[in-house]
């Protein structure tokens, strides 16, 4: 019962220093940070670039996310203990909706930058979307499947599917022409390590920032998850 | 080699009826006609700064989706043939491992593509009066991108026959899976049919090969907890 209570303690703190980062990184990205990446002759506003401080830590931290459906799948399988199922929940629902944010505001910045919201052969923004619907697919089986043994089951088996498919779709969009630049080493095709100096250090927060907030919300949807079971047991119990 | 033994009895019962293999011909059929329809008109005009007539740009994209909407319909069925009458439970009581089941119904899903894609091609050349540059090279690629297809479909198929909704929910979870497959067919089938070299499509046949590899690899491991109750 005490570490019960002492982990609960330390979520809660955990909740506040991400509340209070999220809050930081905005104020510092809108008011103080400089523009991150030289505009060039885009065709925008040169102010529209500050949203690479939140679309890149929040990309990264879906993938992230997708790592750890994928790694906790696999433990789901060898050890069917239902936590291991439960983690892969929530982080692939947290992961959709950050790959969602990044689909967006990829899109919001490309439209400022290349004057088009989609470009339709560019590497990383066809990565980005297939990551996004082949997680999308993982929620639909989840949704198609009543039993919780075999939901578990069926859902961990795609879950390392999908993340396989990840690298080599990754890979199969090379051969097209590229847009998308590319800013964390290592970048092969040059243009890599435009970041440096001042920029990195707002970029640090935030992403320290968005790590916590995709943390919480995979915790928050765990404890989500145990209190349903709770729920549900109290209810076997008392025949309702 | 058990699998040969699964994928015969698959085709023998397949055979008798040919119930799974005549709508999926005539499905693919019907979607080369719909295109003719549709760019029928169209397809002959020349483009001159690319050097190609329409339908060559058209050709790649529409045979791979009639391949692989009609290849569909036989992976959903796949399976669920299996779930009626318990002849799954027959299956695993076999004296053999759990992935020669999958390996025999890779086997015999590849057979059945197979037929109905040699049955597509042809019509395909006549609505369209193509005429294929490179047949060998087509033949390569068609064979890697559709074992591509049937390794993960196969697996995906055993997958969702335990649903609520398995006939709509395999296009469903297929398809974002399949799209490296399909990129990379798509594309070096253009190639080959404007007569390319095996050298043009170096990178597309490898992305296929390690596809095909990986996704058969992984499918051996992942594919009994599909079907275990």
């Amino acid at each position: 019962m005490q570490t019960n209570a002492m982990l609960n303690m330390l979520k809660k703190i955990i909740y506040a220093i991400t509340a209070v980062l999220i809050l930081i990184s905005v104020y510092l990205v809108l008011f103080i940070a400089p523009i991150p990446i030289d505009p060039g002759a885009a065709a925008g506003d040169p102010g529209n670039f500050k949203i690479f401080y939140f679309h890149l830590p929040i990309a990264i931290s879906a993938y992230l996310s997708f790592f750890i459906v994928f790694i906790s799948s696999i433990l789901y399988l060898r050890s069917k203990k239902q936590k291991w199922d439960m983690l892969s929940l929530s982080a692939a629902e947290v992961g959709v909706v950050f790959a969602f944010l990044t689909l967006v505001s990829g899109s919001i910045w490309g439209r400022s930058a290349w004057n088009a919201y989609w470009v339709s052969w560019d590497v990383r923004l066809n990565t980005s979307l297939i990551l996004f619907l082949i997680y999308l697919s993982y929620l639909m089986i989840r949704q198609a499947v009543e039993e919780p043994e075999k939901r578990a089951r069926l859902s961990a088996v795609f879950g390392i599917i999908g993340f396989i498919s990840v690298p080599i779709s990754f890979l199969s969009v090379r051969f097209y022409s590229k847009m998308h630049p590319c800013v964390v080493p290592p970048c092969p095709s040059g243009g890599g390590g435009g970041i440096g100096g001042e920029v990195l250090y707002y970029l640090l927060v935030n992403f320290l920032a968005y790590f916590l907030l995709a943390a919480s919300l995979m915790m928050l949807r765990m404890d989500n998850e145990n209190l349903k079971e709770k729920a549900n047991e109290l209810k076997r119990k008392n025949n309702l | 080699m058990k699998f040969l033994e699964i994928a015969r009895k698959d085709l023998l019962a397949e055979f008798r009826t040919k119930q799974m293999l005549n709508s999926m011909v005539i499905f693919a059929l019907l979607v080369i006609v719909i295109f003719s329809f549709a760019f029928g008109n169209e397809a002959t005009i020349f483009v001159p700064n690319l050097n190609k007539k329409i339908v060559d740009l058209l050709a790649p994209g529409m045979l791979w989706i009639s391949f692989t909407f009609a290849g569909m319909l036989g992976l959903s069925r796949s399976f669920a043939g299996e779930k009626e009458e318990g002849c799954l439970e027959g299956l695993k009581l076999c004296p053999a491992e759990r992935s020669e089941i999958y390996n025999g119904k890779v086997l015999s899903n590849a057979v059945l593509m197979f037929l109905m894609e040699m049955a597509t091609l042809p019509i395909f050349i006549v609505l369209f009066s193509y005429e294929i540059k490179n047949i060998l090279g087509l033949i390569v690629v068609v064979f890697l991108g559709t074992f591509g297809f049937i390794f993960v479909g196969t697996l995906l198929s055993a997958l969702t026959v335990n649903t609520r909704t398995r006939e709509i929910l395999l296009p469903v979870i297929l398809f974002p899976v399949l799209i490296p497959v399909i990129l990379s067919a798509v594309s070096a089938t253009g190639i080959m049919l404007s007569n390319g070299n095996f050298s043009d499509v170096a990178g597309e046949l490898q992305i296929l090969v390690v596809y095909d590899l990986i996704f058969f690899v992984v499918a051996q491991m992942v594919f009994e907890y599909t079907i275990e109750d």
